[in-house]
């Protein structure tokens, strides 16, 4: 997986509380048998004005100009609620989101992220209000710094803000950790409890 | 004496494989379900890595997410490339020796109507899916979650995760739910009262008199929308209503097995003076029929009131937000949700499409016929459900009314089977998300109970379903 230590990027705000992953990538965007092919269809309800033309809604933030190249998008509430479709982390990352600001994650997507090497860190409300102003006047020469050893986000203007994520999955992004390696080496251990339980629960095996 | 434990932790200390860092540890996942969509993807991601599936027995797959559900079905689907997905899940679960319940297969159907119908949920398992809804088997007393794809294939390598134990809250339901006043209700009162990211990361226990009166279908209807709360899962401590339900399901232990696991079983609740993170009571006497007016399951009120006026809910959304949502829905404050008309009414889905929701919307449906220009369609969320409805004449009930009658699957919740609603139509459905394009490009879905649905198809706009009940 990609490691996550320090990020600089162009920020693009998407502030509303509960964007859901239909919204992120609906489902008659995921055409493939495959964790890729998705960037094209991110965002597609509010990004294109005709979807099956790909016509764009000149109006949608990750087509204006100012913020081509985004890596690094804001949010609101809740974001990444709804269907747990690892495909809307997919489709982020393919097209170049390295990290998403938001006050609250939904549980799955945030733990999608950080399978994926995708940064979800959870920032004030406040903050992220004020990050989205201080970048607005030109977002392409005033980047974002994301410093993950340090957990801390700083705003072009210098000011900066702490934020919360825990240990493990700190460490997994860091060091661009393989989950279901890091698990496999602990297959004895596994195994072993499994033949313990198997006694206490029999029905739990099949 | 040892300190009182929850639910929560019971079932996590009998899974605890190894402590990780911090909250996080390493926990044994006794059952895994795959569906078509993500199913072939995880599948063929973990043999490219050459890891084998741990215990292909204690994983499963059906066909729900992309299968078509019209009438005469095959793996053809109006779903673009949706048959392929079809296709290689098939190969990919028959080539890891996981059960798969096919298409054509009368086990077929909605994972989480299919799961609890075959006995692989069961009290105090972990449970995971690759399908947000999964929530709704803690109806059972087990711990089921929703993951992404990557944990799935975690968990069907190693038969394991890794993760933060999640923070328990308790909803105590208080009293009767009132006649025509479901689990559906009971769920968007609460989606209302605690938004959609009041239970966030937690995991919620419903507990009460309104909830042990419920029956075990309406109880998964209820942890299914536990998911819309943001909430990592929903459980509710398993009783006789729950054993009786489950006794004698082809994959739940049998004889003495059976009997070993019941008495196990009935150890699962919480202690009294357990503690949780969170706690909040409501009076199940004072809910209504309920429909929601946005574009979040917590934009829900009672059928019989208006649109809210934004100070109304301000303390849960921004102006902003309010103001799109009612764009998009094009309503107004103030206007009552009984004068808002529809132009399809939908039954299906994994929140409710099982037998009790099809017996009661036929209930009302039976004698009448749906209101001219309203499209309405049943979605029996497993073929064992549809068989028992169809052996009650419950199909004749609906065909006669005007609605189609489907095979089982996702269907119209969301874009399964290639479907969707129209542009700009307005739907009332007994689904659990009525998110901006869910339903179809800008459809405008109101959630609702199958009764309220019933009752809507009739009347061509939202309507009580009690007044029908009554007369």
């Amino acid at each position: 997986m990609r490691a996550f230590t320090t990020h600089q990027g162009v920020a693009a705000p998407l502030i509303r509380p509960n964007i859901d992953t239909d919204a992120i990538i609906p489902s008659r965007e995921m055409k493939g048998v495959s964790k890729s092919g998705l960037a094209d269809g991110l965002f597609a309800g509010w990004r294109y004005l005709n979807e099956r033309e790909r016509i764009l809604d000149p109006d949608f933030v990750l087509n204006q100009p100012v913020y081509a190249g985004a890596s690094i998008l804001l949010g609101g509430e809740n974001f990444g609620c709804g269907s747990s479709r690892e495909h809307a982390v997919w489709a982020l990352a393919e097209y170049g989101f390295r990290a998403i600001l938001a006050p609250s994650f939904a549980p799955i997507f945030e733990n999608n992220c950080i399978r994926n090497g995708v940064l979800a860190a959870r920032l004030d409300a406040g903050f992220i209000d004020h990050v989205a102003k201080s970048i607005a006047n030109d977002p392409q020469t005033t980047l974002l710094s994301i410093d993950l050893p340090a957990q801390v986000v700083k705003a072009p203007d210098g000011t900066a803000a702490s934020f919360e994520i825990n240990m493990e999955a700190k460490e997994m992004l860091v060091r661009g950790l393989d989950a279901i390696a890091l698990t496999l080496t602990m297959s004895d251990q596994i195994a072993a409890f499994r033949d313990r339980d198997r006694g206490l629960r029999p029905w739990a095996y099949l | 004496m040892a300190a009182p434990q929850t639910l929560l932790d019971k079932i996590w200390a009998q899974h605890l494989i190894a402590p990780l860092q911090g909250p996080d540890a390493l926990i044994l996942i006794d059952r895994i379900w795959l569906h078509e969509r993500t199913g072939a993807v995880a599948l063929q991601s973990l043999k490219s890595a050459g890891r084998p599936v741990l215990a292909p027995a204690q994983a499963f797959c059906t066909m729900d997410h992309i299968v078509d559900t019209r009438p005469g079905r095959g793996d053809a689907t109006l779903m673009p490339t949706g048959q392929a997905f079809i296709t290689a899940t098939r190969e990919a679960a028959l080539a890891a020796g996981v059960t798969l319940f096919d298409l054509g297969d009368p086990r077929q159907g909605i994972t989480h109507v299919i799961s609890p119908e075959q006995g692989v949920v069961l009290p105090g398992l972990t449970l995971i899916c690759p399908d947000s809804h999964t929530s709704t088997q803690g109806a059972f007393g087990a711990l089921a979650w929703g993951v992404g794809s990557s944990e799935a294939e975690h968990a069907l390598a190693t038969g394991a995760l890794r993760v933060a134990k999640p923070k328990a809250m308790r909803v105590t339901v208080n009293g009767d739910l009132s006649p025509g006043v479901t689990a559906k209700d009971l769920a968007l009162h609460l989606m209302a009262a605690l938004s959609s990211g009041g239970g966030a990361g937690r995991v919620i226990e419903y507990d009460g008199s309104a909830i042990k009166g419920l029956s075990v279908e309406g109880r998964m209807t209820l942890c299914n929308m536990a998911t819309e709360l943001a909430a990592f899962s929903g459980i509710i401590a398993p009783d006789e209503a729950t054993f009786a339900y489950l006794k004698g399901r082809p994959f739940a232990p049998q004889g003495a097995a059976w009997d070993a696991a019941v008495e196990h079983w009935r150890t699962l609740f919480s202690d009294e003076g357990a503690t949780f993170d969170a706690a909040f009571t409501f009076n199940a006497g004072e809910i209504a029929p309920m429909v929601t007016w946005g574009v979040s399951p917590q934009h829900a009120g009672p059928v019989t009131g208006v649109v809210p006026e934004f100070e109304a809910v301000a303390h849960r959304d921004s102006r902003d937000s309010y103001d799109r949502a009612l764009r998009y829905m094009d309503v107004e404050p103030g206007t009552p949700l009984s004068d808002l008309r529809i132009d399809a009414a939908f039954i299906g889905s994994c929140t409710n499409s099982r037998i009790s929701d099809l017996r009661r919307s036929a209930a009302i449906l039976k004698g009448r016929r749906v209101a001219p220009g309203v499209r309405a369609i049943c979605v029996p969320g497993s073929s064992a459900v549809k068989r028992a409805a169809e052996a009650e004449g419950l199909d004749r009930v609906f065909l006669d009314a005007g609605f189609e009658w489907r095979e089982a699957g996702c269907s119209m919740c969301f874009f399964a089977g290639g479907e969707s609603f129209g542009r700009q139509e307005r739907v009332v459905s007994s689904t659990n998300r009525n998110f901006e394009s869910r339903q179809g490009p800008q459809t405008r879905t109101h959630l609702a109970s199958p009764e309220t649905v019933a009752a809507s198809a009739i009347a061509g706009r939202l309507a009580d379903p009690r007044a029908l009940a009554a007369s």
